[in-house]
């Protein structure tokens, strides 16, 4: 290599350099509320990774679009690609948490989750984590500034025992059954598993767990111990192509999908849609409806894709994970707007403030119903001690071609969720050294 | 013309044995660590130490025990990661197991455990080279996948598989500040490099390097290749396992087994393989090169305002990444650490090349 070339490599570097210094200084205007989105779009979990990424994104054109923002706040936002992976999503969340005006973090997966919560209380922005993350953060007493709103996978799996029960006729008719949990092999799969074990010892039917290593394109010795074991019930915590695999398995496996039942996170269109007719009677909860009657989706189809502006086909506008992002962002902006009643209105709020929004949430079916989502989901009320605000779902079915619901609302058993959220946040909470808030503390 | 080494007497052995014999580059190198000690801290933003400078490091020392294995025994190795995932989760659990167990320790000791777990997986080595080597090594990836994932003792019987530190300190100073953390990974890397440096230059390394050129040879003229060997998966999974202890700690601060999975171990190499096999600038010229590049890929739309979906954006930085590493490896099969000596050996003649 010459030296002339030499040097033109060197400057091209020098200035690529200062190029990744001078990244996250940009875009430091006023009266803009900026919401960070880490989406995959790419890799094992994009199937189900794009539609609720398209759905936060046209929530906040929709936004911007009817209502010229939050009380005259605009709403920014900016998508950082994590592709799923832990050490990308670290990396996603440092470059967007500076930005002026940044107001929550959706992580949109467990793993990431997990290393972002030892992080968002120095760096004061709030982390939601709506139906995923970690189930004992739902003590907002010691987990402050995350937010598992509407469910976690306690919940979840409570709701699915309490659903088979009721199959069964009764939980006491459980006893002597045996339950598989087919489960993807990560924090997110594993989750679940201490109430699974709770519930078995209480009710007597029988645990077996069978991981599915991640991605969980590959489940033949899952399924083949499926076989041997012959469940009356299989559960499935599966996301991405694992969910389409694992159904496709149980078909030659000739395991009856009526009697499988898979957690909100498997219960969507990109999971079946491939399988089609065959997945006919496969269950999974459901935290919201799908389709494109409710108010608010009307509103998207008329302000943003009308327009041209959609983020994703228009097809699949009201599906169930891109209802699901509308829903994360919808709460998101609530609590923005929220934070706005305390802390001014038409101003930009800070982590901070925006924290205290989602904690002090009331939506109830008026304001939901105002806001375009009746029918969509039930009231959410957070408070101090409780960031979920609510645990309801039901549990949808698939018939061929769509998602029928099949069952009544459920709610997780607070008898038995309540002490074991109590002693995982306290243990946390001695692990890491920190002491629960005061009543004072709430109060601020 | 700056860069000559005319008038430069070596007067000594010692003079003439240092590892900068050239008076320009010690000057750069001292240079080079003032940036990086005072000018960085004082100057960098938060989002280039959390998210650029402390994975760079962390990576570029993983790489650098790498190299020492790869690069200078010629032991082609594929379970980088596994030796990672030993040191982090051995340091962890020094770290809670033991109260009061200071930092510094339970990484040089999670380094250890993973050099035992090296040695072990290094023993086939004797009997089996080159590409056979490399999937034996395999085992080490899957095992330790296997191992902690399923033996929650590992994990401290933590009921969804991820484990978490926080609360570092060392020797009563807080490492939780992001200039903290980059100084500490910092130390850990100039430290390792200077020794990795003096020990390839010694009779061991000299050992190393006869092993890889032509083993036969080498234990014709008296080298024991049990023993090279064997020292050379110790050294580099003592390296590589502290790199994985720092990143779980400091980089991640909580984790599962998919931080170390195959896809690291694959990395590492081609860190070491695009820097330059046997050289330890190269394990640092690699980390860069795979670490910041996609990263700069990923946001340059971004700065010219091009309106890219996140996803092509994404599918871009994949597809010119895969094309900058065909088109290094053609121009320089020996890595980018090569690109840097011929600028050297051409800057020593400029302008009057001959």
């Amino acid at each position: 290599m010459k030296f002339k070339s030499f040097a033109q490599v060197a400057a091209i570097a020098a200035v690529g350099w200062s190029g990744l210094l001078a990244a996250p200084a940009a875009l430091a205007q006023a009266k803009e509320q900026f919401f960070p989105l880490l989406v995959y779009r790419t890799g094992a979990y994009a199937p189900n990774g794009t539609p609720w990424a398209n759905g936060k994104q046209d929530y906040i054109k929709m936004i911007n679009a009817r209502d010229g923002g939050i009380n005259g706040v605009k709403l920014t936002f900016e998508e950082c690609e994590t592709g799923y992976a832990t050490d990308r999503g670290v990396e996603c969340y440092e470059r967007l948490k500076g930005r002026a005006g940044a107001a929550l973090i959706d992580p949109q997966a467990t793993g990431i989750t997990f290393a972002l919560t030892d992080k968002v209380p120095n760096d004061k922005i709030p982390l939601i984590t709506l139906g995923y993350g970690l189930a004992a953060s739902q003590d907002g007493g010691v987990f402050k500034w995350n937010f598992p709103l509407m469910g976690s996978y306690w919940t979840a799996a409570d709701i699915l025992i309490q659903h088979i029960g009721k199959k069964e006729g009764g939980l006491d008719k459980l006893k002597g059954k045996k339950i598989a949990l087919v489960y993807h092999d990560s924090p997110f799969g594993k989750e679940p598993i201490p109430l699974l074990e709770e519930r078995a010892k209480t009710h007597g039917f029988e645990l077996s767990k069978i991981p599915v290593t991640a991605p969980g394109v590959e489940q033949k010795s899952a399924w083949l111990q499926v076989r041997q074991q012959r469940p009356d019930y299989v559960l499935l915590w599966g996301w991405g192509v694992m969910n389409s695999t694992a159904l496709k398995e149980a078909i030659a496996t000739g395991y009856p999908r009526e009697k499988m039942y898979g957690v909100w996170w498997a219960g969507a269109e990109p999971d079946v849609k491939d399988v089609g007719d065959a997945a006919k009677g496969y269950n999974a909860l459901a935290l919201n409806t799908s389709g494109q009657q409710p108010k608010v989706i009307q509103d998207i189809l008329k302000y943003v894709h009308d327009k041209g502006q959609g983020s994703g086909p228009k097809d699949e506008v009201g599906s169930v994970l891109y209802t699901r992002g509308l829903i994360i962002q919808m709460l998101g902006v609530e609590a923005v707007r929220r934070a706005q009643e305390r802390y001014g209105r038409g101003k930009v709020m800070t982590g901070e403030q925006v924290r205290w929004g989602l904690e002090n949430l009331s939506l109830d079916q008026k304001k939901l119903d105002a806001l375009g989502f009746a029918g969509v989901m039930r009231p959410v009320s957070t408070s101090c001690l409780d960031h979920m605000g609510t645990t309801w779902t039901r549990v949808h079915t698939w018939d061929g071609s769509k998602w029928n619901f099949s069952s009544d609302w459920y709610q997780a058993d607070e008898q038995i969720i309540k002490p074991m959220v109590k002693a995982a946040a306290d243990k946390y909470a001695s692990d890491k050294k920190l002491t629960r808030r005061t009543p004072e503390d709430c109060q601020s | 013309m700056l860069y000559r080494e005319n008038g430069q007497f070596k007067t000594s052995y010692r003079a003439d044995q240092q590892i900068f014999p050239v008076l320009q580059d010690r000057v750069a190198m001292l240079g080079l660590l003032a940036i990086a000690f005072i000018v960085l801290p004082l100057a960098a933003p938060e989002y280039l130490f959390r998210a650029i400078l402390i994975p760079f490091l962390i990576l570029s020392l993983a790489a650098l025990g790498l190299n020492i294995l790869v690069g200078y025994c010629g032991q082609i190795s594929l379970g980088t990661g596994a030796f990672m995932a030993v040191g982090a989760y051995a340091a962890y659990n020094f770290q809670v197991r033991i109260p009061g167990m200071p930092l510094i320790a339970s990484l040089l000791l999670g380094g250890l455990c993973a050099t035992a777990v090296g040695v072990l997986f290094g023993i086939p080595s004797l009997r089996i080279k080159g590409l056979y080597l490399a999937v034996a090594t395999l085992a080490a990836q899957f095992f330790t996948d296997w191992a902690f994932l399923r033996i929650s003792w590992f994990t401290n019987n933590s009921s969804s598989g991820s484990v978490s530190v926080s609360g570092l300190n060392v020797m009563g100073l807080s490492v939780e500040s992001p200039v903290s953390r980059y100084l500490l990974c910092l130390g850990f890397v100039c430290v390792f490099a200077l020794l990795a440096k003096n020990l390839v230059r010694s009779s061991i390394g000299r050992e190393w390097m006869a092993m890889r050129d032509m083993d036969v040879a080498a234990a014709v003229i008296g080298i024991r290749p049990m023993y090279a060997k064997l020292t050379a998966f110790a050294v580099s999974s003592f390296i590589v396992g502290v790199a994985g202890a720092l990143w779980g700690f400091v980089h991640l601060g909580a984790w599962e087994p998919a931080a170390f999975n195959i896809d690291r171990s694959f990395q590492l190499l081609f860190m070491v393989i695009i820097g330059g096999l046997g050289s330890i600038s190269g394990s640092f010229i690699g980390a860069a090169f795979i670490i910041l590049l996609p990263l700069l890929l990923n946001q340059v739309p971004m700065w010219f305002g091009i309106p890219l979906s996140t996803a092509l954006a994404s599918h871009l930085e994949s597809m010119i990444f895969g094309a900058l590493i065909v088109f290094f490896l053609i121009v320089e099969p020996h890595g980018l650490a090569r690109l840097w000596s011929t600028a050297r050996e051409k800057l020593r003649l400029w302008p009057f090349p001959h």
